[in-house]
């Protein structure tokens, strides 16, 4: 067990800056002057431009490309083809899952928007002129716009380029224990049931993906400005597809203008771009229009969730069933750990203890964009986050007791962690009681319930939403966690310099996060070096280590991880080299605040800034030079950040509008290594899971065109809609990380929408409102209260 | 078509296309790359330049449209070395984590508080509601922007 406190003290002094202190962001001072290097900033002598023709239609028939029209453009350097790429084996490739993903369509079209043809032009404005001069002939067929249509006998077969494929099932897979299952079922007073579907949604970066390549056709070098989320995992995937040297690739991802996911797949205009330059010799730029990017690039979520959970009388949960059904897209690309087809769903029996959970999933293919990528989320963790808060906040409903008290009777107690949950994942710690006594102290929730109870003689619906959640992050041990067969450890290379400054350099990439920053504290932590003394060096893979990158919340659980490894090793030698400056045995030296002392002579003392000065001048004799190391972290386990969001609501019973009238987000990620960051990740996820509740989604017609592919159609909150949030927190070190720090860049995303959502419904269901599907659109809550009164 | 406008104080002439957009003037003609892109459809708001001291959407803009116009970009902000107080606010209240929306945040802000020195809360999520961020939640470029007001009328930086 492990100690839950409410602050953490800095053991480094402000000027150190290491664990605790809220560092300005060393990252900041580009940015303010306009001086990031974005992918689309970046301008090479004699640079081409790519711009894509896609397909108007969801199921289609190719049966020819005319680009006569559009190679005599003046302009117009060439127009490529998927028959071209096919040529050089680059038609298809793989995709995150094993699947198969076309680069450019050669058969038939499988969604709207997909890439089919590319035209290369001395100029953006002519490239698009040349796009909508190629003429491709279509025979439509028809879509399959569901997963549950995929299902149906007659269903159009979407992956006829599959041999023998009969059907659109991507996948099935099943986890958990049946027959325990049946057994608590059995047992059961009564089965609380949630049908619901997390809706289709976009992460929607500010910038969209896009890619320089730049193939040398004297070297063959090929250098990849990438809008990348994980450069070296992109290094190999480029070697396997294209079949170039691994060591002839460099991916280069500079400033990302956000991620969420959204830039871990490989897409095929980085291919096609690739392809182009290394035909042409000439570099390509490609960036996708923001209608390209919605259309086309990794969607999240996506699933129909029917969730059963099995209640005693008294309030105490005796198991869980889960059936999904998720809805792939024309390719199963889902990016993520190779034995999880439904990513990290498992996680789905949440913060609560019982014996029994199963889930059965299968993936549909259908005529809509391939993803299902883990949008500011570790695989699948909160569309079953989601699910079990939702599912518990109604089980509450029926056996008519508070919210809180059912979660309070069903929590995982504190001295139980670890806690191994019946679908098989080690909980390394938690104190879920008292992050939500704390977040409902600080939202006042007796009073709210009284106000509300009051409002409801008046005629006025205000509701109270809750959710405890538990994520899963930091992917992760290597017997459990791969990604195309590559190991998810991750890396941290550190140098100190002679004159004592440090260079640590990453195989993770951040998109924001302030890596820049957090790792130099790290660094400033174990070593006692100024974290504004230490450069940190990501996104270039002739220039890092190897790691997995940047997603599902891993860098600080094991880059950071790294960091503190790698310091410590520096540390070791460091000692030997203070131990010969001191002329004292290794032993007898005593660490703290940056030096080494003699053990009962803290004035016999050399600092870490002398001690990297002998590493290059005045090295014991028979010791290597230099003052550096590398370390390949593979974490022991993954973490599980925590906490309670408490939402108030009112909602308008004539419109069905809703407003948030509080929200308080009390987190638990262990240590924080910067407070300022954090709550600067939490506040962001907040709003991402008030956009997810209340208006972004994509959706499509029955023909299969996407309905949400502008900004002006999908929405994302602005400033004015953006509710105020009120942030707590508790921490409870994760026991197997070197500092005791979870990541906590998706708490927010994962554990928001449900309280937002339970408390619309909290607000409805004395009229029987059970549920509302996200997101919660005015019209949807108009037309369940007029069930309801009917 | 021959024009000429005046960016960040340096004049320049150029033979554009009828529809080239002021940004991609901006971006490529000038070089001044801190003006960004992100949507399609004037809903985004990254690319929002001063256009003679007014913010507009750059991606709305015809080039030709600028002419015998000046044009603030974030690379003008800064005076003589320093920092413009709004500069300075966003990375002390942390305002910015990818910095995709930062150089338009700024400017529309700068053109607050050069209007209302102390904004209330409300007043700024007013202003910026036409600029879409998606990492911060808005919460700290809120009060970036309510800093710099008061830096600002303190007449400094710090």
């Amino acid at each position: 067990m492990t100690t839950t406190t409410d602050h953490h003290d800095p053991m480094t002094t402000p000027e150190v800056g290491g664990i605790g202190h809220s560092v300005k962001r060393h990252e900041d001072d580009r940015f303010i002057q306009g001086a990031g290097n974005y992918v689309d900033d970046i301008v090479l002598p004699g640079m081409l431009y790519m711009t894509l023709v896609r397909s108007p239609w969801a199921h289609a028939t190719i049966n020819g490309i005319d680009a006569s029209a559009a190679e005599a453009i003046d302009g117009v350097v060439a127009v490529v083809t998927g028959e071209l790429l096919a040529e050089y084996n680059l038609a298809w490739m793989p995709t995150m899952s094993g699947d198969t993903q076309a680069v450019l369509a050669t058969d038939k079209v499988r969604f709207q928007g997909q890439e089919v043809a590319a035209v290369i032009s001395t100029d953006p404005y002519v490239g698009r002129d040349g796009a909508d001069a190629v003429v491709v002939d279509y025979d439509p067929l028809p879509p399959v716009t569901n997963p549950m249509q995929g299902l149906e006998s007659d269903a159009p077969i979407i992956r006829t380029d599959l041999e023998d494929k009969g059907d659109n099932v991507a996948y099935e897979w099943e986890s958990g224990d049946s027959a325990a299952v049946e057994e608590a079922f059995a047992k059961a007073d009564r089965v609380v049931t949630l049908e619901t579907h997390y809706p289709r949604s976009h992460p929607a970066p500010l910038e969209t993906c896009g890619i320089v390549a730049d193939v040398s056709p004297v070297t063959g070098q090929a250098t990849l400005y990438m809008t990348s989320q994980a450069p070296h995992a992109h290094r190999t995937v480029f070697a396997l597809v294209a079949g170039l040297p691994e060591q002839n690739i460099r991916i280069i991802s500079p400033d990302l203008g956000g991620g969420f996911g959204n830039k871990v797949p490989v897409y095929p205009g980085y291919v096609v771009a690739t392809a182009a330059s290394l035909v042409i010799g000439k570099p390509v730029k490609w960036v996708e229009t923001r209608y390209e990017n919605l259309i086309s690039t990794g969607f999240g979520r996506d699933y129909h969730m029917k969730g059963e959970l099995a209640v005693t009388n008294k309030g105490k949960i005796l198991g869980l069933k889960v059936d999904l059904l998720s809805d792939q897209g024309a390719f199963y690309s889902d990016a993520q750990p190779s034995k999880f087809p439904a990513g990290l769903f498992g996680i789905v029996t949440g913060s609560y203890e019982y014996p029994a959970a199963q889930v059965t999933a299968k993936g549909i293919y259908t005529n809509k964009a391939p993803g299902g990528i883990a949008y500011r989320c570790s695989f699948r963790v909160t569309e079953a986050s989601y699910l079990i808060e939702r599912l518990v906040q109604n089980a509450a409903y029926e056996l008519e007791m508070d919210p809180a008290e059912f979660r309070s009777k069903n929590f995982i107690q504190a001295d139980n962690f670890p806690y191994e949950s019946p679908t098989g994942f080690v909980y390394d710690s938690g104190d879920y009681e008292t992050a939500m006594r704390k977040a409902m102290d600080m939202v006042g929730y007796d009073d709210l319930r009284a106000e509300q109870a009051k409002a409801r003689e008046e005629g006025r619906l205000i509701g109270i939403g809750m959710a405890s959640f538990t994520e899963v992050v930091g992917a992760g041990n290597s017997q459990d966690y791969d990604i195309l067969g590559l190991k998810m450890f991750d890396s941290a290379e550190l140098r100190i310099h002679p004159t004592g400054k440090a260079i640590l350099k990453l195989g993770v990439k951040a998109q924001g996060q302030g890596h820049e920053t957090t790792f130099a504290q790290i660094v400033a932590e174990e070593l006692g070096i100024p974290s504004s003394d230490v450069k940190v060096v990501e996104g270039d893979t002739d220039n890092t280590p190897y790691g997995l990158g940047t997603y599902a919340s891993r860098s600080t659980p094991v880059a950071g991880a790294a960091t503190s490894m790698v310091s410590r090793k520096v540390r070791d030698k460091a000692r030997d080299i203070a131990a010969h400056l001191l002329e004292a045995s290794a032993d007898d030296l005593e660490w703290e605040n940056g030096k080494f002392s003699v053990k009962g002579s803290p004035d016999s003392s050399v600092s870490i800034q002398d001690i990297a000065f002998a590493a290059y001048t005045n090295h014991p004799q028979g010791m290597e030079g230099g003052l550096e190391g590398v370390h390949y972290y593979d974490p022991p386990n993954m973490t599980y950040p925590f906490g309670t969001y408490i939402v108030a609501v009112e909602v308008d019973p004539g419109t069905g509008q809703w407003k948030v009238n509080r929200m308080v987000a009390v987190d638990d990620c262990g240590v924080r290594i910067n407070p300022m960051i954090v709550d600067g990740q939490i506040q962001g996820g907040l709003t991402e899971g008030f956009a997810m509740a209340n208006m972004q989604w994509i959706t499509f017609d029955d023909d299969g065109n996407c309905l949400n592919a502008h900004f002006d159609n999908y929405m994302i909150p602005t400033a004015w809609e953006t509710p105020r949030f009120e942030l707590g927190e508790t921490i409870t070190p994760s026991p197997h990380h070197p500092i005791g720090a979870k990541g906590v860049g998706e708490s927010a995303t994962v554990g928001s929408p449900a309280a937002y959502v339970n408390a619309i419904i909290d607000a409805l269901q004395h009229r029987g409102v059970t549920n509302i599907d996200m997101p919660v659109l005015p019209d949807r809550v108009w037309q369940a209260l007029q069930e309801s009164e009917g | 078509m021959q024009i000429t406008v005046t960016a960040n104080g340096t004049e320049h002439s150029a033979d554009v296309e009828p529809r080239t957009l002021l940004v991609d003037f901006i971006r490529s003609d000038l070089g001044l790359t801190g003006t960004h892109i992100g949507c399609d459809t004037t809903a985004c708001g990254v690319c929002t330049v001063l256009l003679d001291g007014t913010p507009v959407k750059s991606c709305t803009v015809f080039a030709v449209q600028a002419n015998g116009q000046s044009i603030t970009t974030v690379e003008g902000l800064k005076q003589n070395g320093d920092l413009h107080p709004i500069q300075a606010a966003f990375k002390e209240e942390h305002g910015l984590q990818c910095g995709f929306c930062t150089p338009a945040m700024m400017l529309v802000g700068s053109k607050l508080i050069e209007d209302n020195p102390n904004p209330t809360e409300d007043e700024v999520r007013w202003a910026i509601s036409g600029n879409l961020c998606r990492c911060t939640g808005y919460v700290n470029i809120v009060k970036s922007i309510q800093l710099a007001g008061k830096m600002a009328a303190a007449g400094g930086d710090s």
